[in-house]
């Protein structure tokens, strides 16, 4: 059951190429993970599909529909950008935003956010100033937020990069329960190669733009099928 | 007399004047504090559009507005105030709205004056907003509107002090309201403290008469008037700076 | 709660600026008696800051505007720019003494219906130790000519007011082009000028009004006012021609100038100081010939 594919996208600043001819799908439900060294493309292929950038060539079908001439779409979907983005405002209010811009009433945006809190592990704890929130409770504020409103795909951007072993884990723990709690399908952008064995179903590796692998989660440790990939895996150098 | 006599009778002066609630000082105070006022409100009906307008909006002719308003926010009020006076005269262009020596005048001296200081400001505070707050409003699901709404908190502290930093600039200006305005107050106060009204006389140009008239002490107690009004809003500034 | 205590005095700044601005102009307090029943007409004097920085018209102006429901606008600015404001049609009458002046702007149709309302004499004031000994001077050319020889402090008005344009005759009189670090051109009123005097212990021109009111107050002393020639200071007032400029207020104005030089405004400006300064501080001069 694909949710949605990229079909031939390609992209470029200036004169950089920065995408390749880009072809994947992605499953409903799965949790698909990107990775490669820094500069490879991964941020760039996450704003594609959250629609910030339009790229050259290609094109992306969403449940069937061209993203190209299809609007609303980015409301079906939420992103995480690698430095957590936090509103001058109290934690109720940040996670609530997403449902206020789409007209929720009050008493589900009430209920919405104190599940999304739960889930994230910080229940009760709307009345505090986001602002005053340690580095990994801000993240998984940021989590909440993105999740409240119910969207069917979740974009992760390199989501643990700034953070200690022990919020590691618990992110972690947080990206598996919303897969599992909520079904939600989940394209996460990370160079953490352990990270991804824990938990990945699927993963891309991307290097100078090329997508030169995909394979299952057993597939890439065990077999494979790029020497490229393989070197990447094992934490050597490539380029 | 030295100086420091002045200034001792100056500050009792300034007492005396406030606490006796003297109606010439008062009307004076009322004439600055509602002409640099409107001033003030006008220019950040236009400033905060505009600052919005650049930080956003690519249009044609941007950098040379940006440009315009930078050199606007160091106007020599002097200037501006010769160029209204030639502007407003019956002899001028715009001689017919008969509005030279007049609060209005003043006041469109100041607003050209302090527009360019709050948008500047502004535009600062605006630009200063990180990109990804504006990004995460989006893939939130928000629209254009909201990413507007969304700056406009995240720079409403900064937002709040250019126009602040707007009016207090305009209380503490002389130079353009002396020209346009006239420091007109009628009779009964135009030769010192007493019985009258102020017209187009505020603080500051008070100031430059009585001290005209060699009357230091009275100079003085305006001018501890002014700085306390200047004060009280710049400790609201500060308020709302410390906030953010 | 913090937050809607700011809220709460940002929103009421606005109000209250608001509330201003919709309020409008001179609302005109209980006390004050512009509050009459029916609006007082506006008439627009531009004049030289002797005449109010002395206070004289505040007792003469006071009288006018009760009897007529008039509200003089005054705008005090010395006679050259007071000159030019009524040639550039921004006020009704003008006010000033700088006879020169006057009969190019009359010549120039800006002004009509000049009449001599009063004079009183220029004064040279000084350090009382007097450094240049012009209390000896025989006129005011020789008492200039003292300062220059012996390079005494002066400070001129310079901003072409009646005062300043009288001083500059007076050099040239002298045959004298005053330069050097000596003399000082300060650009300011005439109060201004004799405090900046005070402080660096010069010289200075004055007109006797303004002199006197500030005399107490001073180091400085009058050391030179005998000269009938080169210190005397008359005053006129003047309409703007209402052919060059249809909205300014002629009628009013001729009312006024009327008033100043009937025998009830005479009356005024030849009182006007004795109480104060135990002197008068101008003569009146309605229907003198000048000289």
């Amino acid at each position: 059951m694909e949710l949605f594919r990229v079909e031939n996208v390609c992209m470029a600043f200036g004169k950089k190429d920065v995408l390749k001819n880009i072809n994947l799908g992605i499953r409903r439900g799965e949790i698909f993970a990107i990775i490669g060294p820094s500069g490879a493309g991964k941020t760039t292929l996450l704003r594609i599909l959250n629609l910030f950038e339009k790229p050259l060539c290609g094109n992306l079908i969403f449940n069937g529909l061209d993203a190209g001439k299809t609007g609303g779409l980015r409301r079906r979907m939420s992103m995480l950008f690698q430095t957590p983005v936090v509103f001058n405002a109290s934690v109720f209010d940040n996670v609530a935003y997403g449902l206020k811009v789409r007209g929720f009433d009050k008493r589900a945006i009430e209920k919405k956010v104190s599940e999304a809190l739960n889930t994230v592990g910080l229940p009760g704890m709307g009345k505090e100033k986001a602002r005053m929130l340690s580095g990994g409770e801000t993240q998984r504020m940021a989590f909440a937020r993105a999740i409240v409103y119910d969207p069917e795909i979740l974009l992760l951007d390199e989501p643990t990069s700034n953070l200690d072993p022990a919020n590691v884990a618990k992110i972690e723990e947080i990206i598996k329960r919303i897969r599992d709690e909520r079904g939600t399908t989940i394209l996460i952008a990370t160079h953490n190669i352990p990270q991804v064995r824990r938990i990945a179903d699927r993963v891309g590796v991307l290097l100078n733009g090329e997508l030169i692998e995909v394979n299952s989660i057993e597939g890439i440790f065990t077999e494979p099928e790029d020497e490229r990939s393989a070197a990447f895996i094992r934490g050597e150098m490539i380029y | 007399m030295s100086g420091a006599d002045f200034l001792f009778q100056g500050i009792i002066r300034a007492f005396e004047l406030i606490f006796s609630l003297n109606p010439y000082i008062i009307s004076i105070t009322g004439v600055s504090i509602k002409v640099s006022g409107t001033a003030t409100l006008l220019a950040t009906l236009t400033a905060i559009p505009l600052a919005y307008a650049l930080a956003f909006l690519h249009f044609r002719g941007r950098q040379a507005l940006i440009a315009l308003v930078n050199t606007g926010m160091g106007l020599p009020p002097v200037f501006v105030g010769l160029f209204i006076f030639i502007m407003l005269v019956p002899a001028g262009p715009f001689g017919f709205a008969n509005k030279i020596f007049t609060p209005q005048a003043m006041i469109l001296a100041q607003y050209i004056l302090v527009t360019p200081i709050i948008t500047g400001i502004s535009l600062a505070a605006i630009k200063a907003v990180p990109k990804p707050i504006i990004e995460t409003v989006y893939t939130l699901g928000g629209s254009w509107k909201e990413a507007i709404i969304m700056t406009f908190c995240e720079a409403r502290f900064g937002i709040i002090t250019a126009i602040l930093a707007g009016l207090g600039r305009a209380l503490a200006e002389v130079g353009a309201i002396l020209i346009v305005g006239g420091n007109i107050a009628y009779t009964g106060s135009v030769g010192g403290i007493g019985e009258g009204e102020s017209y187009t006389r505020t603080l500051t140009t008070a100031i430059t008469s009585e001290t005209s008239k060699g009357d230091i002490s009275t100079s003085i107690a305006l001018g501890i008037i002014l700085i306390s009004l200047n004060l009280s809003i710049n400790l609201l500034a500060n308020f709302f700076q410390r906030r953010s | 709660m913090k937050n809607l205590f700011a809220k709460i005095i940002l929103v009421s700044i606005f109000i209250s600026l608001f509330a201003g601005c919709v309020q409008q102009a001179p609302a005109g307090n209980t006390t004050s008696p512009t509050s009459t029943a029916s609006a007082p007409q506006d008439l627009r004097l531009a004049t030289t800051t002797s005449t109010c920085d002395t206070g004289l018209l505040d007792v003469l102006n006071k009288k006018f505007e009760d009897e007529n429901n008039v509200r003089i606008l005054t705008v005090c600015e010395g006679t050259g720019k007071s000159i030019a404001t009524g040639e550039l049609g921004a006020a009704d009458v003008v006010m000033v003494h700088a006879v020169q002046l006057e009969l190019k702007a009359v010549a120039n149709r800006s002004f009509i219906n000049r009449s001599y309302m009063m004079y009183n004499y220029f004064v040279i004031i000084g350090p009382e130790s007097d450094p240049a000994g012009i209390r000896n001077a025989s006129n005011a050319t020789d008492a200039f000519r003292r300062i220059a020889a012996k390079q005494s402090p002066f400070i001129s008005r310079g901003d072409n007011s009646g005062t300043d344009i009288m001083e500059k005759s007076i050099w040239k009189a002298a045959n004298i082009t005053p330069a050097g670090t000596w003399y000082q051109s300060v650009g300011k009123g005439m109060g201004e000028t004799i405090t900046t005097a005070d402080i660096k212990s010069g010289y200075t021109l004055s007109d006797r009004g303004t002199y006197l009111a500030m005399k107490d107050k001073i180091k400085l002393r009058l050391l030179f006012e005998s000269d009938q020639k080169y210190l005397f200071n008359p005053y006129h007032v003047m309409a703007v021609n209402p052919a060059k400029f249809p909205n300014v207020k002629y009628d009013l104005a001729m009312k006024y100038i009327n008033y100043v030089i009937s025998p009830q405004g005479q009356d005024i400006i030849r009182n006007y100081g004795k109480d104060i300064f135990g002197e008068a501080l101008f003569v009146p001069a309605a229907g003198i010939k000048e000289q």
